[in-house]
């Protein structure tokens, strides 16, 4: 895995302005009340794609997925799967399968019973149930287990059978809620690649409701970040971690130092912020399309900040003195917590690159600094 | 301290207390009496009070006789009447767990399926009976069901009928007592169990290509069923002997077991006839109780 976006979409076909979108969300609200739980929200996903909706809880990415799967009726809009309107469609007419969070596994059915069930229920002859039941139980590794209830299985076979359950039919979309939620950690990022490698191997498009960024960042072909029913901005998982275009992006995904300004200078190839909140100038090194005299915010990753003990070359721009207030050692790397003259405490993020590296403690002044490229302008 | 040592040397601990309190309950009150009435359908009648003789006898001085009398039992199936009684009672009570479950079911459903609020006070309404005492409310049935009573005539003057229906001392009021009496002792367990589902399998059901009603087949009734069978005995063991509402209810041709045991003990007197009647009906329903105590255990350990 070289590329930080799981799923194998080669092409881009959500800048190809004539690709054909696979599901196709037209306009669609759902209201519970008065409570807008999907405000118009519109999307287009494209074949073999890992769509991740990510937001917190409450966001509506749940009721989303579930409008998808047939469960619950929008109030307005319309939804095309594979060219056809599927928007009164029940669940059980429509080509796609959900794997629920609970895994909703039958308790009373084996693991080969739940499995075949699906397919019984469209009537296919003895012999291919069988022969698919084996096939689809093989590729999550669950073969030996074919005979046990769900109640004697630990969590992440369940999770496999439950898989193995919604792809057995072959759906032309598979929505996912929250499907690595139970896991335990280390569990989960096994889990996160063996789903990707399956998704590639059948070409089922995915839809994945997750409210953890990471697992969204390694699952996702693109991600649609959503906020109070609405998506707030889609991507893929790159385009979303270093170009947020909104406050609320930046940091729902990834942690962020967000500082505060004016534009003083704006030109077509850079800008130069003044904040009074970083006690410094900030220049960053392409234009941005903002009022003059507006209130904007430049989005700084703590990756992206250098930590030094003596005065770096470059400045006045995009350099700052601080005080080492906390650290944090997480092994594979460090978190620096910095207090700025201004008062402002800075995230900083460090890779623990050497064994024996002369550590900066704490109170220790230091030098904070970053590229004029690092900076997100963002005015809103 | 030192009591509590002394105490627990000779076997007396609290926790023992605490096991053994309820084994003295049923000791007092139901191995004594049944063996009491177990000795009574071995004994021969007597014209005395109590009107049976007595299993030991003194014969002599220093002898003493044990006289077993199997007659009683032997009675009963040589007078087809009480066959008949056994065999109609099983009828009845079976017929009306059927209605029970019938009518039962889609309330437990629905109560299960309703809003946490209003599954309280739909709670209470089905318990809300039990406030008043049985015989009353099956006094009030005849006040509905009678010649001259509100059903008739409301539909009477609705004109739908033009002659009182005859509904009262007939097997349909008989069923229509029971099956209202018993109904919240199917309902409950029922309930209880039905509460604990995970509705989202339904959904997963559907998913997978389910209507709701093959959804409803296929998934909920199975995983109800140690309700529908704890239900089911509840309403069924206890209409095997039902004496009050055949009595009340069905007229002098409803032949229940119940009967026949109060017919035998108070009219006829015949004390050792009734009990080994009595002992036969706990024989018969012995496998049933076994049965739901089996289902009960299954529950709760959790285990489908």
């Amino acid at each position: 895995m070289t590329t930080s976006s799981g799923a194998v979409v080669k092409a881009q076909p959500w800048n190809d302005p004539t690709a054909r979108p696979y599901v196709q969300v037209e306009r669609i609200t759902k209201s519970f009340g008065d409570f807008k739980a999907v405000d118009d929200v519109s999307l287009k996903i494209y074949k073999g794609e890992i769509f991740c909706l990510l937001g917190a809880s409450g966001c509506g990415k749940t009721t989303l997925l579930r409008m998808l799967g047939g469960f619950e009726t929008p109030t307005s809009g319309r939804i095309f799967i594979d060219g056809e309107d599927m928007t009164g469609v029940p669940p059980y007419e429509r080509p796609v399968n959900m794997m629920f969070q609970s895994y909703a596994l039958f308790p009373h059915m084996n693991v080969q019973q739940n499995v075949a069930f699906g397919l019984q229920q469209d009537r296919l002859p003895k012999a291919e149930i069988q022969q698919r039941v084996a096939t689809m139980l093989d590729l999550v590794k669950m073969g030996e287990y074919a005979k046990r209830k769900p109640h004697q299985l630990s969590g992440g076979q369940r999770q496999r059978v439950a898989l193995a359950r919604s792809l057995v039919k072959r759906p032309k979309l598979l929505l996912l809620d929250e499907p690595l939620g139970a896991l335990d950690k280390k569990l989960r990022e096994h889990t996160q690649f063996e789903l990707i490698s399956l998704q590639d191997k059948l070409g089922v498009t995915f839809v994945v409701v997750t409210h953890d960024q990471e697992e969204a960042m390694t699952l996702a072909s693109r991600i649609g970040v959503m906020n109070h029913g609405e998506i707030v901005q889609a991507g893929t998982p790159s385009e979303i971690y270093e170009f947020p275009g909104s406050k609320f992006v930046a940091d729902f995904v990834g942690s962020v130092n967000m500082f505060e300004g004016k534009l003083i200078e704006d030109e077509p190839e850079y800008v130069r912020i003044g904040s009074p909140e970083l006690g410094a100038t900030i220049y960053v090194s392409h234009g941005i399309s903002a009022p003059p005299e507006a209130i904007v915010w430049a989005a700084v990753r703590p990756e992206k900040i250098f930590m030094s003990t003596t005065a770096p070359d470059a400045g006045p721009d995009n350099v700052v003195r601080g005080a080492v207030q906390d650290i944090a050692y997480l092994g594979d790397l460090s978190i620096y917590l910095v207090r700025l003259p201004t008062g402002k405490i800075v995230r900083v993020t460090q890779p623990n690159t050497s064994r024996h590296a002369e550590a900066i403690t704490w109170e220790q002044q230091v030098y904070l600094s970053w590229d004029a490229t690092s900076p997100v302008v963002v005015t809103r | 301290m030192r009591t509590g040592a002394q105490l627990q040397r000779i076997g007396i601990t609290g926790r023992g207390l605490v096991v053994a309190l309820p084994y003295l309950w049923l000791m007092l009150f139901f191995v004594v009496p049944f063996v009491i009435v177990l000795k009574i359908s071995f004994s021969d009648i007597d014209l005395a009070i109590p009107p049976y003789k007595p299993l030991l006898e003194w014969v002599g001085k220093n002898s003493l006789a044990i006289k077993v009398n199997f007659n009683n039992y032997a009675f009963l199936f040589t007078d087809s009447l009480y066959l008949r009684a056994f065999g109609n009672s099983i009828k009845v009570a079976f017929i009306s767990t059927l209605l029970c479950l019938i009518i039962g079911y889609p309330m437990a459903y629905g109560i299960a399926r309703a809003k946490a609020a209003t599954r309280n006070v739909l709670l209470l309404l089905v318990i809300l009976p039990f406030w008043t005492s049985l015989l009353l409310r099956v006094y009030a049935w005849i006040g509905l069901l009678k010649a001259n009573g509100v059903i008739n005539n409301v539909l009477l003057s609705v004109g739908i009928i033009h002659e009182p229906l005859t509904m009262l001392y007939t097997p349909f009021a008989m069923y229509v007592g029971i099956v209202y009496s018993y109904l919240p002792f199917l309902i409950l367990p029922l309930y209880a169990n039905l509460e604990k589902m995970d509705w989202q399998l339904l959904e997963a059901a559907e998913d997978l290509g389910c209507r709701p009603w093959q959804a409803f087949y296929k998934i909920t009734l199975p995983l109800s069923r140690n309700g529908i069978l704890a239900g089911s005995m509840l309403v069924f063991i206890p209409a095997v002997g039902e004496f009050v509402i055949p009595a009340l209810l069905g007229g002098p041709n409803a032949l229940m077991i119940g009967r026949v045991l109060w017919d035998e003990f108070f009219s006829n007197r015949a004390w050792p006839v009734a009990s080994a009647v009595a002992i036969l009906l706990l024989i018969l329903l012995v496998p049933f109780m076994m049965w739901y105590q089996s289902v009960q255990a299954r529950e709760t350990a959790g285990a489908r």
